[in-house]
């Protein structure tokens, strides 16, 4: 046989006697698996948490849409445009057209009470006041029950996600915030958006109901094409009539999330990373004693004349075998588990809950394995040169 | 508990029967012995004849299926099991085959083991580990672990730990089994020594005739009884 | 204890192991105090102070503001001992980025209601003579240099002064310091007088009242008394305890306990499993020489005991070392940068977490040791 043939063969028969050997060793071997499985799940579990939430925020944007706020605010609840401003705004160059005029609508924003389903405390639920044109600048809005609201009454219409969230939502219900009742229309869906963490009604009516007078804290609109963005914002930034800060709704969105994503990641990555470190130590503990107690067989392979690199590459094979099988089990539990759980939590830069739902992507389930597989090497190497370096007499002889 | 001309050691009618699945193995068989205090007795016999069993039947380790065994006027068959611990603890110095030495401990604090279920305080404990290891003549090698000890070295701690203290009854299993010759002689000399000189009474199990020559009785075990005279 | 030297030396007998077991119950322990400190940071400091505090806001929308002139109705009620407003300024420094909250107070009233505020005297007094004055927190002082004596310049983009100008100077007259550890020291406080008179909308109302109650246990009963006060008005209020609010913007955030728990219960079975079975392997390994210990005359409890004090000797080791680790990891500061200002490692945790060492102590060494206890001597020694 060749040279490269005998070696593979070599691996293949001492890590054959090495996974046979398994059964016998079943505690340890559950204990790792076990062991790096939980690692996983953790990681996954919370990164995916942070991915469903981030990719909430950027299904709420399309590249051809903008959002106006004024100059210097941050966010729209520190944002304040007046009639005039959108007025000029609505009349800019660049935007799509429909039947009714510009595709732009001018909104403002308050926060009401209401009691999450799930646990019947208060959370702060988006209430917005937009104009005809809103379900048009959002891409994929949809009725998926009842109707939208009445311009001019004391109507609402609820995003899917905040009906499933909150109470007292229900169409055909009538919600009492304040003084004042509003009849719940009907509810909607926008992609994934944020937009359907929030619950709308008619500016006018919401300007009147909160005293706003007639202004408004943002202005949502959809371009003609991504192209056009450019010099949509010079038009309006170099008018000397308006003071405001233009950008892309998926820049906006995405600039929301930042706060609560490096939360989340970070966390994320320091609790896993400090559960794998742990993995790491119960890896090389398990990998150390299943060499130790095969301590004899090794070395009477070796005498019979199997190379060190055999048994190298077989105990690092094994290891890999268990750190395997305990992240596809890490992984699997975590899809199971925490995939398209719906929940929804509150994001400090607006203040206000989104909902959305844990995303185990692909690429969250790779990097699960991949951390196992690093796990499985590094908890498999020292053990392994260990074996390889063991002078066979001795081992032989020992008991 | 000593006096010359008593039976310190009363095995009466002892049977010991073993189950191996559904088979009974039955290996000793209406057993009797009488051994008075300060003989150094030795006990033979083919493998497999029982006299490992009839050491750890009087040792206090294992019961007998039937009959009594009565040692210093106590019946031990009837003692519970911690009170057992505490008999044993008191009364049996055990030397083994293989030495059974912990080797994690040093030599000295092998031979203390047994003084830690007692109240000694730590120099008292000190000062009976001292006696013991220079009685075996290894008070150099005190703070030595086994590993770097010669055989006969470790079984001579193994005998220091049976002694240290101060024992009724010294139980050997093969002492000199896994010794060379010369080294085997310095044992045997040394349990001579201890019988002789410091009135010992011990009940020694070998199967090497040289071994039972030092000893004043020998009594033969076959397939479950005893003889006086060796089989063939 | 006298047993001492030989639980030692038997931990001692595969350094390694020991070693590699130590080390996993030590992460552990510092994941703990990782998470514990998390929990608090999310969940918020329920201070000593607050026990008799309340929060009162506008019953619609926290939004929204309240009148000033509410403050002395409040003041009739028997009950009420102290009453002082803030409002949301909603300011920025030089970048978005860089949040710290800024409010307008009432000098005197607000260090009387807070007075895990800490500010000396001499600053106070400069603060009661500076209109533009404001007193930051040692953190945020420290996080941007700010000294006594600075102007500090920040943007506000919700009130404009009556010039038109949404830029406010503020000078800086205090710094102040937390009397407890979880005490926020992140924030600027200036005069309220100076921002009513300044800004251009909105003058004379406020965005929440705090109410010192004069009597604890009355805290809800006076609660509903001040609802009622004010149900018929043009703006209706919301009390609570500073604890509700406290646990309310918490349950926002989600279940933090919930996950937090989940994790370390994760990770606790993992490392009990891990241990436990270590702890198995080393029981069976010596075997023999534990009969030989039955044989010397150790009683079957005593075996159990030895076993036992391994594996609490190990949880000991790796659980306390672990444990500190955390306190002095946690001590320096917030890992996710700033994000969470609240970060500490609380003592009622602490204490759980010694409690936990163990436990886990004891959980990982029963079953092997009563195996250990159940050895029959004689199959004991036949098996050497």
């Amino acid at each position: 046989m060749s040279g490269p043939i005998n070696w593979l063969s070599q691996i293949a028969s001492v890590t054959r006697f090495g996974l046979m050997g398994i059964p016998q060793r079943r505690g340890s071997a559950a204990a790792a698996v076990f062991g790096i499985a939980g690692v996983v799940t953790v990681l996954v579990g919370v990164l995916s948490m942070g991915a469903g939430f981030k990719s909430t925020l950027s299904a709420s944007g399309a590249p051809d849409a903008a959002i106006i706020l004024r100059s210097g605010a941050d966010a729209e609840m520190s944002s304040g445009l007046d009639r005039e401003s959108v007025r000029i705004i609505a009349d800019a160059p660049g935007l799509a057209r429909n039947a009714d005029g510009a595709i732009c609508s001018a909104e403002l924003f308050v926060i009401i009470d209401l009691p999450k389903r799930a646990t019947g405390t208060d959370a702060n639920v988006p209430l917005r006041g937009v104009e005809r044109q809103a379900r048009y600048v959002r891409d994929q809005f949809k009725i998926i029950q009842g109707r939208a609201f009445e311009p001019g009454n004391n109507e609402i219409m609820v995003g899917a996600g905040a009906l499933r969230q909150f109470a007292g939502l229900d169409v055909g219900k009538t919600l009492r915030v304040g003084r004042a009742d509003w009849l719940v229309a009907g509810a909607f869906t926008a992609g994934g958006g944020a937009a359907e963490s929030e619950v709308w009604a008619d500016a006018s009516v919401l300007q009147q109901a909160y005293e706003r007078g007639d202004t408004f804290q943002s202005v949502y609109a959809k371009l003609a094409s991504p192209a056009a963005f450019d010099k949509f914002k010079d038009t309006l930034t170099t008018d000397p009539r308006l003071s405001v800060k233009v950008s892309r709704q998926t820049d906006y969105f995405a600039d929301q999330s930042t706060l609560i994503t490096k939360l989340i990641t970070t966390l994320g990555y320091l609790i896993a990373g400090l559960m794998a470190v742990g993995a790491v130590f119960g890896a090389l503990n398990t990998m150390y004693s299943s060499v130790s107690t095969r301590t004899r067989e090794i070395a009477t392979l070796r005498a019979l004349g199997f190379g060190r690199a055999a048994v190298i590459a077989s105990v690092m094979l094994e290891s890999l075998v268990l750190a395997l099988a305990g992240g596809a089990l890490g992984a699997a539990l975590a899809y199971a588990v925490f995939n398209g759980h719906q929940t929804s939590t509150m994001n400090w830069q607006s203040f206000s809950q989104v909902t959305f739902a844990f995303q185990v992507t692909p690429h969250l389930l790779a990097s699960g394995i991949l951390w196992a597989t690093l796990i499985g090497m590094v908890g498999g190497l020292f053990p392994a040169l260990r074996a390889a370096r063991l002078p066979i007499a001795t081992a032989l002889r020992e008991l | 508990m000593s006096s010359t001309n008593n039976i310190l050691v009363d095995v009466d009618g002892v049977e010991k029967v073993f189950h191996r699945g559904s088979e009974d193995i039955h290996v000793l068989r209406d057993l009797h012995l009488k051994v008075p205090a300060g003989e150094f007795l030795a006990l033979m016999g083919p493998s497999g004849s029982g006299k490992s069993t009839l050491l750890n039947l009087i040792g206090g380790l294992d019961r007998p299926t039937n009959g009594t065994v009565t040692i210093g006027g106590e019946r031990t068959d009837q003692l519970t099991d911690a009170r057992l611990a505490a008999w044993r603890a008191r009364h049996i110095g055990f030397v083994f085959q293989l030495y059974n030495l912990m080797p994690v401990l040093t030599a000295e604090r092998n031979v203390e083991l047994p003084l830690l279920l007692t109240h000694l305080s730590r120099a008292e404990r000190k000062r009976h580990v001292e006696t013991a290891l220079a009685v075996v003549g290894l008070s150099h090698r005190a703070r030595h672990f086994p590993r770097t000890l010669s055989g006969g070295e470790q079984q001579r701690v193994g005998i220091a730990r049976a002694i240290v203290t101060d024992p009724t009854l010294l139980l050997c299993d093969e002492p000199t089994g896994d010794l060379d010759r010369k080294a085997g002689d310095e044992i045997l000399d040394l349990l001579h020594g201890l019988n002789r000189e410091h009135g010992k009474t011990i009940i020694m199990v070998t199967h090497d005739p040289h071994a039972s020559a030092r000893a004043s009785r020998t009594v033969y075990l076959n397939k479950g009884q005893l003889t006086n005279a060796p089989v063939q | 204890m006298r047993f001492l030297h030989l639980i030692w030396c038997n931990l001692k007998r595969k350094k390694l192991r020991t070693s590699l077991t130590i080390l996993s119950i030590l992460v552990a322990f510092i994941l703990y105090g990782y998470l514990s400190a998390i929990r608090a940071a999310l969940v918020g400091g329920i201070s000593l102070e607050g026990a008799n505090r309340l929060m009162v806001r506008h019953k619609v929308s926290l939004i929204l503001s309240l009148p000033q002139r509410y403050q002395e109705r409040m003041l009739r009620n028997p009950g009420v001992a102290l009453a002082t407003h803030q409002t949301w300024f909603g300011g920025i420094y030089q970048d978005p980025k860089n949040f710290f909250m800024q409010t307008p107070v009432v000098p005197e009233e607000f260090l009387d209601m807070f007075p895990e505020f800490l500010l000396p005297p001499d600053q106070k007094a400069a603060w009661l003579k500076t209109r533009t004055g404001a007193i930051v927190g040692r953190k945020t002082a420290e996080r941007y240099h700010f000294k006594i004596g600075d102007k500090i310049p920040i943007q506000s983009p919700i009130w404009a002064k009556s010039d038109g100008n949404h830029t406010w100077e503020f000078d800086v007259v205090g710094i102040f310091d937390g009397k407890n550890k979880n005490t926020d020291t992140t924030s600027l406080f200036f005069r309220y007088d100076y921002f009513d008179e300044a800004r251009q909308m909105n003058k004379g109302q406020v965005g929440w009242y705090t109410i010192r109650v004069r009597d604890p246990e009355k805290a809800a009963l006076l609660a509903r008394q001040i609802d009622d006060e004010f149900q018929n008005s043009s703006a209706e209020t919301k009390t609570e305890t500073e604890a509700a609010v406290a646990q309310g913007f918490a349950k926002q955030i989600g279940d933090i306990v919930l996950i937090t728990a989940s994790i370390l219960g994760a990770v606790f079975f993992t490392i009990l499993l891990v241990t436990g079975n270590t702890m198995s392997q080393a029981v069976r390994e010596r075997t023999g020489e534990l009969g030989v210990l039955k044989a010397i005359g150790f009683t079957n409890l005593q075996v159990l005991g030895l076993v036992l004090a391994e594996s609490c000797l190990i949880s000991l080791l790796g659980g306390g070392l672990g444990l500190a680790l955390a306190w002095a990891l946690i001590a320096k500061g917030d890992p996710t940068g700033n994000l969470l200002p609240l970060f500490h490692f609380p003592a009622s945790d602490l204490r759980l977490g010694l409690i936990g060492v163990v436990v886990l102590g004891v959980f990982t060494g029963i079953f092997p040791a009563v195996q250990a206890m159940r050895l029959r001597v004689a199959d004991a020694l036949r098996r050497m």
